[in-house]
């Protein structure tokens, strides 16, 4: 059976930090953003959080291809800022959209990578006919101590894909994953702000599991850097995707339109699904897209996808990612410690 | 423990989708959700009808000086929307560097309405901010 999307919604919070401002309080220099890649990121309102964000983004692939959100058979909610340690995200956000009652759903947790391992479960379940469609999100407000390098990039957003079988506006020709155990981020139970191997968050984790999972993809279907004309990869700054896809083979010409962590910041569970919904926004029927996720602790998902003619009928039903990245409103240190809730009264 | 649970529970289709009613007989639209029309009381046909949300603000007032579950949001502004469908309603407007103004028009945003502290729940339900078109969607119009 032919599975894969059938609409694609984001959300991005309108308030920025640029990073300049955070080096200032910190005393870092300049080399902070370059080094990066990143200029500025997303921040939350105030009374935003993982749950309203998915919701938003859910909202925006049901109105884009106009489906009829009672025929959801799961949804699937990655994150790893669920702002209840036990109570679903995955039913406020079912309640919200006005899904039936007969659906099955869970929250995922796989660091930056929960959203993609929530379209593998909707690809499983729609592919076994089980399901019509399955709601797959990615959504965070991901957090950094005060001063330590994750505050740099650390920020929020989310995604929503619709998967299903028919009234494709995209067809997802193969996934392929690569998971071991490695701890290079980690967030102890009841613990405010992750921690980070540093250095070692680079070589044994993001590049190994990248390409790992890239490769594995395209040997079984045997495809090349060159059968794509866009690729995607996880976004925890501006200088690893460049990397990764050089490593590969990818030209910077393929990845540049699902490049968006320059201007938004490192979304997690978003990151690398909020770059696809960016390439989505432009792709043509008939072009390819190759994406790979990556989560800490750590595993990646690789998805190659066909874009469908569909994609022209829907494609502007909804906000679409530049939409979202203009109209931004900046705030200084003071106001993002306010947004993030990081002064304590 | 909470108590205030079931309270909020109750009221979800009405905090997350502006579930209301629609009297068929006359017409008239009645959010929160009436069970009787008064205008044509035996003569009503009540239906249950979900508001779209968009809708316009007829007034509005900042507050500086908020009650402590609100304290951290101040300042916001409070406004009263017309819905397109008639009903007028109070709700927070937010996501608007331009300011409030009177006549503006608003659509529904999921956002958090407050919570019980640190342990109890959490409050969802709907806020309202300027209507946005997609931008290629303008380019269209602007095509014709």
């Amino acid at each position: 059976m032919v599975s894969g999307i059938v609409s694609y919604g984001v959300y991005i919070p309108r308030f920025r930090i640029r990073l300049d401002e955070i080096a200032r309080v910190w005393g870092d220099g300049e080399e902070i953003t370059e080094g990066l890649q990143v200029f500025e990121k997303s921040v939350p309102d105030l009374d935003e959080d993982a749950v309203t964000i998915a919701v938003e983004a859910a909202r925006n692939a049901l109105q884009r291809a106009g489906v009829d959100p009672k025929r959801i058979g799961a949804i699937y909610v990655g994150s790893e800022s669920h702002p209840y340690a036990v109570k679903p995200s995955a039913t406020i956000v079912a309640q919200a959209i006005c899904t039936s009652s007969s659906f099955t759903a869970a929250d995922f947790e796989f660091a930056c990578k929960a959203g993609t391992a929530a379209v593998q479960a909707c690809l499983g379940l729609v592919g076994s006919n089980l399901i019509d469609l399955g709601l797959a999100i990615g959504a965070d407000v991901s957090q950094g101590a005060p001063g330590d390098m994750l505050e740099y990039t650390a920020a929020a957003g989310g995604a929503a894909y619709l998967i299903g079988s028919r009234d494709l506006a995209a067809e997802i020709e193969g996934t392929y994953s690569f998971t071991t155990d490695t701890p290079d981020f980690w967030r102890r139970e009841g613990m405010p702000y992750p921690e980070h191997g540093g250095r070692f968050t680079g070589e044994p984790a993001y590049f190994k599991h990248v390409a790992g999972a890239a490769r594995g993809l395209m040997e079984r279907m045997g495809t090349a850097p060159e059968d794509y004309d866009y690729a995607v990869f996880h976004q925890p700054n501006g200088k690893f995707p460049v990397r990764v896809a050089k490593m590969l083979g990818f030209s910077k010409k393929q990845i540049e339109p699902g490049l968006i962590v320059p201007m938004i910041g490192n979304t997690y569970s978003a990151s690398c699904l909020i770059g696809l919904a960016a390439t989505l926004d432009i792709a043509r029927p008939g072009e390819r897209i190759f994406v790979t996720s990556f989560g800490s602790g750590a595993g990646s998902d690789a998805f190659s996808i066909r874009v469908l003619d569909k994609i022209d009928d829907i494609r502007c039903g909804a906000q679409s990612v530049r939409d979202y990245i203009g109209g931004a409103e900046y705030l200084d240190y003071a106001m993002y410690a306010k947004h993030k809730g990081k002064l304590r009264i | 423990m909470t108590n205030q649970a079931p309270r909020f529970w109750r009221s979800i289709p009405q905090r997350y989708n502006l579930s209301g009613t629609h009297c068929t007989s006359c017409n008239e639209y009645f959010f929160p959700p009436r069970n009787l029309c008064p205008n044509c009381r035996r003569g009503a046909h009540l239906e249950e009808y979900t508001f779209k949300g968009t809708g316009t603000i007829i007034t509005y007032t900042t507050i500086y000086n908020a009650t402590e579950d609100f304290e951290r949001l101040t300042p916001y502004n409070l406004a009263i929307i017309q819905l397109d469908e008639g009903p007028k309603i109070t709700g927070q407007i937010v996501s608007s560097s331009a300011g409030v103004k009177i006549g503006m028009r608003v659509r529904p945003v999921f956002r958090i309405l407050g919570k019980e502290g640190d342990r109890g729940i959490i409050y969802y339900g709907t806020k309202f901010a300027p209507l946005l078109e997609p931008s290629c969607s303008e380019e269209k119009t602007g095509d014709k």
